[in-house]
């Protein structure tokens, strides 16, 4: 276990964004509440999942909800910690760490002020290692972990347990529901995990890594290198493309925001295209109309000049970036995983090939 | 159609009277530090002392200043703020300047209240806006002395109805204190739209006394035309509405100088290099408009949701000091004091004016001063310059393409007639006041930023465009020459309704 510094905090940022891979950005306002945070001198313990007891019980947490609402609201981890409560309350057990759904994007941070709301640890993992647009997509889920009971609460008087579900997509739809009836924004508390289940099926270490990718772009930035290449270096990642964006083309369906970037190639991609469809998430990229990665790869479109990513919703017409590729945890591309997180489960009619094993 | 566009820069005031296109009269003079005079000496040369009959065939004054963006940057003439905040228990996990730099924030932070209020995205109330316990801040407001007041409220450019209660409410209890509400100031994003609020009214007091200065000198050169004060868009508005909402001026400068650009050479895509005292910077024309930056911008340490235009500076300007014993350039400048200074005006600095004179690119002070100055040294310099605006050049570029640059500002001529990279270098003719060109040829926008539901995108877009065309109008523009500069339509994710925010700008002239 140790204590983050709070530049630690600020490569976390800029990795979680990395992760988000499109759907959640780069968490500004989440860091300033953890600056806020430290400046009272409140401290994250971050814990190595190693480190965790097997019978450790550990509350796996989430903002679930629109983005464009917490720009409005401002992040609200006090009503994580009243589903946590919540949960605490209808296990009749207390939580000893904290551990974050996703990596990617702004629930990254969320683990983290919880963490020290709480005063509990937060356990260096998550259950996707990136970001995925629903609660079935998550690690345990696809190990056949039930999600449910799962805590909802927001920050009026509002809170429930869903105590029971026949499934994860049944906790989602549910979920989703009534988080809309709570102004699209709400704190969640998963089921209860122990010690050991985190050890055999989370995605390990994920917060380190989120850290380690923002420090190769500080380092980058700060030496006048290309943080864009100290990305794909950190991570054995590589690059898909370097263009403009020529057209974005949104729609929304079922509370997704479903579409494709097109974009126009510069420098060593002069005269090429790319295409990217996303649901939420980026999921398919394509290089003159050939597929060169999808999902469960993680794709994630930078900006150019300092690497900050960009979210599907902020994507538009003449930014300037770059299109990398970063390889998915081996449960994303388990057969399991795949059945969840698989191009044919975003509904296309090809099987996943890794972006290292695409024709060139 | 006859119209002045005036440029108030930190150190020049510079003047242009147009005729349609065509430059009638142009002048180059030193600001002022009551901002009157220089505006008064302009107006006077410009109307040629006031015997010109031009006066009375002039329908339109537009100024552009950085006056109220250098209030905020060296953090003077600003008034100190009431801050309210309506949304809890939602909205206070950040709270407001929270992360302002310290010495604006002393600067501007008065009393600040955390009201319970404030709405959801769709329209229904968070909790019951707090009324008893907001006309008890109102009067703690009044009690205080603070003379300005920023109100925001949660949703609010969705749903005014708490930041208008709340107006109402302080105006009834402390009927003398100016409000801002951040509703009028538009756009989703509470901490940046709340940024630009505050720093909105710390600009109240500075932002009536300049405008009134402005009109003054104006009124006594006996132009009764109505005077219109530049935005960061390249467009105009009213100066009642610009003494109300100062900080729609900010960046005005390199839009007006990239505008005006663009008129001098007739181009709408290149791009252009403003060198100036101290620095030279680059912008890109595309479709006629500056391109614009990426990211979120940064007022004196502040962030805000303004959309500026994409510029890079270099210290690379008429000042630049040249060693002329280590051969070092710049980044020191003699700035302002050149013609004190420089060596051709008989000063004791090496500039790069002082250079370009010697080469007999440029006509300034006594030639004869540099006549002495070593073959080598002459080189090297040429080859730095050269070096710098390609790099410059290269790094504004979207694409290998070899583009044209157009080159304006005062120290237009230190820029060599080729470039690698560049197809063209273009020096126009009035290069030294493209600002004020850019100003004078300002038009006229309005916006509509609206979330729209289980409505076809066409529709919604064109909804969207009647609400900004009618705005459009309100502020000035002729209907007829309306056209949609900007739209940006983005689907919200995990909100059901099929919600489609649309933000939709349109441009137009000025009608006569």
């Amino acid at each position: 276990m140790r204590e983050l510094e709070f530049d630690e905090l600020e490569a976390l940022a800029i990795g979680a964004g990395v992760l988000g891979t499109g759907g959640g950005n780069h968490p500004h306002l989440e860091l300033m509440c953890a600056q806020a945070d430290y400046e009272r001198g409140r401290r994250i313990s971050l814990i190595d999942p190693q480190e965790l007891a097997d019978d450790a019980r550990i509350a796996v947490v989430c903002i679930m909800g629109a983005p464009l609402v917490t720009k409005e609201r401002l992040p609200e981890p006090d009503s994580i910690c009243r589903a946590v409560r919540l949960m605490e309350a209808h296990c009749g057990r207390p939580f000893d760490a904290i551990m974050s759904i996703e990596i990617g994007g702004e629930n990254a941070f969320f683990a983290m002020l919880v963490g020290m709301e709480l005063g509990l640890p937060v356990v260096d993992a998550d259950t996707m290692g990136r970001a995925f647009p629903e609660a079935q997509m998550a690690s345990f889920a696809i190990r056949g972990l039930s999600v449910a009971p799962f805590a909802i609460a927001d920050i009026r008087e509002n809170a429930m347990i869903i105590a029971e579900a026949e499934n994860a997509t049944r906790v989602e739809r549910i979920g989703r529901k009534t988080v809309v009836e709570l102004g699209s924004i709400a704190g969640t508390c998963a089921a209860p995990r122990s010690g050991r289940e985190v050890k055999d099926h989370a995605i390990l270490n994920s917060v380190s890594r989120a850290i380690r990718i923002g420090r190769a772009v500080i380092a980058a930035k700060e030496a006048g290198a290309n943080p864009v290449d100290a990305v794909l270096a950190a991570e054995k990642g590589a690059l898909l493309f370097t263009g403009k964006v020529q057209d974005v083309n949104r729609r929304t369906t079922d509370g997704f925001v479903r579409g494709k970037a097109t974009l126009q190639g510069r420098g060593d991609f002069e005269n090429r295209g790319m295409e990217i469809d996303f649901q939420n998430e980026f999921s398919v990229a394509k290089l003159d109309g050939r597929i060169v990665a999808c999902v469960p790869d993680l794709i994630t479109v930078l900006d150019e000049e300092n690497a900050e990513a960009i979210g599907t919703e902020v994507l538009r017409y003449g930014q300037r970036v770059s299109v990398v590729a970063l390889p998915a945890d081996p449960i994303m591309t388990s057969s399991e995983g795949l059945a969840v997180v698989g191009p044919r489960a975003f509904g296309f009619d090809f099987d996943y090939r890794p972006f290292t094993e695409q024709p060139a | 159609m006859k119209r002045i566009g005036i440029d108030v820069g930190g150190t020049n005031t510079d003047a242009v009277l147009l005729d349609g296109d065509r430059i009638l009269r142009s002048i180059k003079t030193a600001t002022t530090s009551d901002v009157t005079s220089g505006i008064r000496t302009a107006m006077d040369h410009i109307l040629d002392g006031g015997s010109s009959p031009d006066a009375r065939e002039i329908r339109a004054i537009m100024i552009g200043t950085t006056h109220f963006t250098n209030a905020v940057i060296e953090r003077r003439g600003l008034s100190k703020v009431a801050v309210i905040r309506i949304g809890l228990p939602a909205a206070h996990s950040i709270l407001p300047m929270q992360a302002w730099p310290a010495d604006l924030r002393r600067e501007v932070e008065g009393p600040v209240f955390m009201v319970r209020g404030g709405h959801e995205f769709d329209g229904r109330e968070i909790v019951a806006f707090d009324r008893a316990h907001m006309r008890q801040v109102a009067s703690e407001i009044g009690a205080s002395g603070v003379t300005a007041v920023a109100i925001t409220a949660v949703f609010s450019p969705l749903t005014a109805k708490c930041e208008e209660e709340a107006a109402a409410i302080m105006a009834e209890v402390a009927p003398d204190v100016s409000i801002t509400l951040s509703s009028q100031l538009g756009r989703i994003g509470l901490i940046e739209r709340e940024n630009a609020t505050i720093i909105n009214s710390a600009l109240h007091s500075l932002a009536g006394e300049t405008i009134a200065a402005f009109k003054e000198a104006i009124g006594e050169s006996g132009v009764k035309a109505p005077l219109y004060l530049t935005q960061n868009d390249g467009t105009v508005m009213q100066a009642a509405q610009a003494a109300r909402f100062p900080v729609l001026c900010f960046a005005s400068g390199p839009t007006n100088s990239m505008r005006g650009a663009r008129m001098l050479s007739g181009l709408d895509e290149a791009i252009v290099l403003d060198v100036g005292g101290t620095t030279t910077d680059a912008g890109v024309l595309v479709s006629g408009f500056p391109r614009e930056a990426n990211s979120k911008v940064d007022i004196g340490g502040v962030s805000t949701f303004f959309r500026m235009p994409d510029v890079l500076a270099i210290a690379l300007g008429g000042g630049t000091i040249v060693d002329e014993t280590t051969e070092s350039i710049g980044p020191a400048s003699v700035g302002y004091r050149i013609s004190e200074k420089a060596r051709v005006k008989g000063g004791d600095t090496l500039t790069l004016t002082d250079m370009a004179v010697h080469a007999g690119r440029m006509d300034f002070g006594t030639r004869s001063h540099v006549d002495d100055l070593p073959e080598a040294l002459v080189k090297h310099v040429e080859t730095w310059i050269r070096d710098r605006l390609a790099d410059l050049v290269d790094r504004m570029k979207t694409s290998a393409a070899d583009l044209p640059v157009i080159v304006v500002g005062g120290g237009a001529a230190l820029v060599p007639d080729a470039l690698s990279g560049v197809s063209q270098v273009i020096k126009v003719e009035h290069a030294g006041v493209a600002n004020a060109v850019g100003a004078a040829m300002a038009q006229v926008s309005g916006e509509c930023d609206q979330i729209f539901y289980d409505l076809d995108r066409q529709q919604a877009l064109d909804t969207a465009r009647n609400i900004a065309e009618k705005r459009a109008v309100e502020a000035g523009a002729d209907f007829s020459t309306l056209d949609v500069l900007d739209i940006e339509d983005v689907p919200m994710a995990y909100i059901p309704g099929n919600p489609l925010r649309v933000r939709l700008r349109v441009v137009g002239n000025l009608s006569a």
